[in-house]
């Protein structure tokens, strides 16, 4: 524990200053033992496309990185903004992501390389289904992974389990109750002289999949109520970017502030299939560059906006698969095998790569191409459902799953 | 001895039934009423006043019949008179690159890089863009984190409201010399939603909307914006009830489906590049090393013809990308056409799903490619499959697919024959079919506007509803397309916003859309089957009933009330 408390202060020390550290952090120091008594919340977020992991955490110390990448390559830490940034002599933050170097330094962000499914598939479609269900290579599985961690309670709140946008994402499909919200302003019915009606009509029919869907969607309209009344302001004027993910992210944070019985989120940015034109005139910049200046800003913003109420929180990244080693003919990549995944958050064992690096050389290549895959990522998902979440079956969660093998990304 | 026989066959199907999934709904037949009813609901978007009276006079047989064949069919003038003024739908890409110019080209013009314009109205046009464009750059600081598309909604909706009350011709003027890429997304949008709510060849905008949507093109990726037009006109529509291989071959070829998969940029990685072009532009090109890219050829299997279980490995995608090389396009941010550039093809030789391809071949490599597919079992399944489960059922019986899979490769992939195959079965006017889809945003918007006889004189509201209930319009970024099946679109953010659009259209507050509230009747019963077209759930009525006796009712709300009903969700 004192090496813990010890680490979080100079960390704290580092980040912030001293006495400019959130309120958490001195929790965490001195009442590291004090039970919580709030609810840990898991906030998912899902690169739709098959991000580059490869030229997100760049492995400048393999030296075929930059043979693989001639057009692609993120050049070695040399200080500047056009050069990968140093995280621990090996691999190194693409330099967009820079809003996240002092989370990762405070040790609250953990990254695991070579991370993901160990299905083969390179279909985006397949892909996306099978980490959303938990259950890669078995297509039947009708529920989502995020809906299975929720444990079973007396009296659940309605937004307990929320997917950000107009659908009801496939991690979140389930028989525990789930809601899509665009934008919790407008979740209500605008007119109201149908609100009442509506509610009937949808709570007394026998039709049995829009019952199901219309009562769940009533009870939240109802506990949002108390949202909308007030307008929303980040903490400290914390500025969330305008492109979705820095939306999503900020009402998830009201949600969280709000005290409604949120424990799991789900959000998501598309756009990362870059099979051209993924840099732009230098390696740093263009197409890949802006999304992950806006990815990382959204997390950034998210982090500051929660402040000590980041205590509770995990948030974990993932996208379909990584994309190949090498680039292709168009200044970009085709789809991969292994890629990386972000944990972050109180709980998190952070400033650290986790995870073995299976190298860059030809023949440590998966299928001669891509990146090999060292961790599962039921691994961190399980970690966090069980360590984070206090959900202990993880075999439900995960069905086939017997035995994850934890890489200590949850501090516990 | 017969009796334990019969006893052990039905423990036997009891057993079966509760593993398997009961498909014994599809052999019930519907009522006579019914069949019309669901053959609107399906083969329509949605049926308006009047119309299951037209059906029951002609027969229906007679009428599926002519759906099946739209060319027979006189088209709507409330439908060409509306199209009339969308220019855009009629130009060629290159047309469309000159008259809409993309930034890039606008750019280029400013560069003296390219000629500007001949027509003055265009040429103003350009130099207004141009203007705009250095203004632009000169601002550049500020607009960098203009990321959200469509701006302030507050702002979009009262310039909805000012364009619904101008005249369609001022109108597009407005928002060509304001924004004139945006025209093309307008004109687009626009034409999609008056075909589905006024064309009388409903069953062909259903099929162009399926065929569009599996091989989806998205109309923001680049060039994508003046391609898509000429995609839908000219690779689409006419194959929707043709030959499964001719719609395949168009949309290898076209200019939109080659940009949006990046096979434009597929090119052997042995074959030299410089050549005619001299040599400066040569340097430029082997800075840039151009090789394989795979995109086309997986999407191709996966979601055009074989599905991701059709029985294709990685290294058929590397012979099938082998096989597209030098299939590109010429100039495409001008609107330029399909070319194929042997300098650039490979030319050894490939296997393809066991098939050898000769080296030293050209074209028609792929052309052989696409004859493979189009032709393979594994294709007349998926695409039978996908039918059935748009038009049948979310989980359609595996009889009918045998069924249909049997037509398409008795017909070499006919569409219409397999169209024609499945409005004949008894699956189709089953209760395992009937009312068992729920719509989706597309059907359910334009199903509203035509239940209730709305008239629309600017859609483009329409098109803002449909982003907001999860659909936008030609937006699907990912090749899937939309899915038709049913827990796609139930949710809670849907539900609310397809109850909200309900009581707005209702409540006239959608702009540029009229519904005339003095057409319902008083009586709550009466109303609600005027735009349900059937006797509403009990449970729907009560509940009307109920909040009838608390206050007025004003006119439209219970036909607003019934459109964001439980029963008005499905078709």
């Amino acid at each position: 524990m004192t090496s813990r408390r010890l680490f979080l202060k100079s960390s704290a020390l580092a980040m912030f200053g001293v006495g400019a550290a959130p309120a958490w952090l001195s929790r965490a120091l001195y009442a590291a033992d004090a039970p919580s008594p709030r609810k840990k919340i898991l906030v998912a977020i899902f690169q739709r496309g098959a991000v580059d992991g490869l030229n997100m955490v760049i492995p400048f110390g393999e030296k075929n990185y930059y043979n693989l990448r001639p057009n692609l390559a993120i050049p070695k830490p040399d200080g500047t903004e056009d050069a990968a940034i140093d995280l621990d002599g090996f691999f190194g933050l693409h330099p967009a992501l820079s809003p996240l170097k002092p989370i990762y330094d405070a040790g609250h962000m953990a990254i695991v390389q070579a991370v993901g499914s160990p299905d083969p598939t390179r279909s985006h479609f397949d892909a996306q289904d099978y980490m959303e269900s938990g259950t890669p290579g078995r297509k039947a599985t009708a529920d989502g992974w995020l809906n299975r961690s929720l444990l079973a309670q007396p009296n659940p709140s309605p937004v307990r389990a929320v997917s950000l946008g107009t659908a009801l994402s496939r991690s979140m499909r389930g028989h525990n109750e789930a809601v899509a919200i665009a934008n919790l302003n407008d979740f209500k019915i605008r007119d109201t002289r149908g609100a009442g009606t509506f509610e009937s009509m949808y709570d007394n029919t026998l039709d049995q999949v829009l019952n199901g869907a219309g009562r769940e969607t009533f009870e939240a309209v109802k506990l949002m109520q108390s949202i909308q009344q007030q307008p929303y302001a980040p903490s400290g004027g914390v500025q969330y970017p305008n492109g979705p993910l820095g939306q999503s992210l900020m009402q998830i944070a009201r949600l969280i502030k709000s005290d409604v019985g949120l424990e799991v989120a789900f959000a998501e940015m598309g756009g990362w299939d870059t099979h051209f034109n993924e840099v732009g005139a230098r390696p740093t910049q263009g197409q890949l560059a802006n999304l992950l200046g806006q990815f990382g800003n959204a997390l950034a913003a998210f982090y500051q906006d929660l402040g000590d109420r980041m205590a509770d929180v995990s948030v974990v990244t993932m996208s379909e698969f990584g994309r190949t080693a090498r680039e292709n003919g168009s200044r970009g990549t085709d789809h991969g095998h292994a890629n990386v995944m972000f944990a972050f958050g109180g709980g998190v064992r952070g400033g650290k790569v986790h995870g073995e690096w299976p190298g860059l050389e030809q023949e440590q290549l998966y299928e001669q191409r891509d990146l090999q895959l060292t961790t599962d990522f039921r691994d961190v998902l399980g970690e966090l459902v069980v360590r984070h979440l206090g959900n202990p079956r993880v075999t439900s969660v995960f069905p086939g799953y017997d035995q994850p093998k934890f890489r200590g990304i949850v501090t516990g | 001895m017969k009796k334990y026989a019969v006893a052990f066959i039905l423990t036997g199907v009891a057993i079966l039934a509760a593993y398997a999934p009961d498909y014994r709904q599809f052999s019930q037949p519907l009522a006579k009423d019914q069949e019309i009813l669901h053959a609107l609901n399906r083969l329509t978007f949605g049926p308006r006043p009047g119309d299951v009276e037209a059906v029951q006079k002609m027969g229906l047989k007679k009428w599926i019949d002519q759906q099946l064949h739209p060319e027979r069919i006189a088209e709507n003038p409330e439908l060409t008179d509306r199209l009339k003024p969308l220019e855009s739908l009629t130009m060629s890409p290159s047309e469309i690159a000159t008259n809409y110019p993309p930034p890039v080209v606008v750019q280029a013009m400013m560069n003296g890089l390219l000629p500007m314009p001949a027509d003055p109205e265009a040429r103003a046009r350009m130099e207004l863009q141009a203007k705009r464009l250095k203004a632009k750059q000169e601002a550049k600081g500020d607009l960098k984190d203009k990321q959200g598309k469509g701006g302030d909604p507050l702002q979009q909706a009262m310039r909805q409201q000012v364009l619904a009350v101008t005249d369609p011709v001022e109108r597009r003027k407005l928002i060509g010399n304001n924004t004139p890429q945006q025209v093309l997304s307008y004109d687009l949008n626009e034409a999609k939603l008056y075909r589905a709510i006024y064309s009388n060849r409903q069953l062909e905008e259903q099929m162009v909307d399926f065929w569009f949507n599996h091989f989806n093109v998205y109309m923001d990726k680049g060039a994508d914006r003046i391609l898509t037009s000429s995609y839908e006109r000219d690779a689409i529509r006419p194959h929707v009830f043709g030959k499964f291989r001719d719609l395949l071959e168009a949309t290898a070829e076209s200019p939109a489906m080659l940009f949006y998969l990046d096979n434009w940029q597929n090119v052997s990685p042995d074959r030299p590049q410089q050549g005619r072009f001299g040599k400066q532009f040569a340097k430029q090109k082997a800075k840039q090393s151009r090789g394989l890219n795979e995109n086309y050829a997986r999407e191709l299997m996966e979601l055009h013809t074989l599905g991701v279980d059709g029985g294709y490995t990685q290294q058929d995608i590397i012979e099938v990308a082998r096989c597209f090389t030098g299939w590109t396009i010429n100039q495409p941010n001008r609107g330029g056409e399909f070319i194929y550039n042997d300098r650039v093809h490979d030319k050894g030789e490939k296997i393809v799903l066991g098939v050898k391809i000769p080296a030293g071949g050209g074209q028609e490599d792929a052309e052989r490619v696409l004859d493979i597919l189009a032709r393979h079992p594994s294709t007349a399944r998926f695409i039978s499959t996908k039918l059935a489960k748009k038009f049948v059922a979310d989980d359609p019986p595996p009889a009918l697919i045998e069924h249909l899979t049997k037509t398409f490769r008795d017909t070499d992939g006919d569409i219409r024959a397999v169209m024609a195959a499945m409005l004949e079965s008894k699956e189709f006017f089953s209760q395992g079919a009937f009312r068992s889809k729920v719509k989706t945003p597309l059907e359910l918007v334009v199903s509203a506007v035509r239940a209730t006889g709305a008239e629309v004189n600017f859609a483009i509201p329409l098109a803002t509803q449909m982003a907001q209930l999860g659909q936008p319009l030609y937006r699907k970024i990912e090749p899937t397309g939309y899915s038709s099946a049913n827990a796609e679109w139930v949710n809670s953010a849907a539900l609310l916003a397809r109850m909200n659009f309900a009581l707005a259209l209702t409540a006239n507050r959608v702009p540029g859309i009229k519904v005339d509230p003095s057409q319902f009747q008083d009586d709550a019963a009466a109303a609600a089957r005027q735009v349900l077209f059937h006797e509403p759930a009990k449970q729907t009525l009560d509940s009307i009933r109920r909040a009838l006796e608390q206050k007025e009712p004003t006119p439209g709300l219970v036909a607003g009330l019934v459109l964001g009903s439980p029963d008005f969700q499905r078709r």
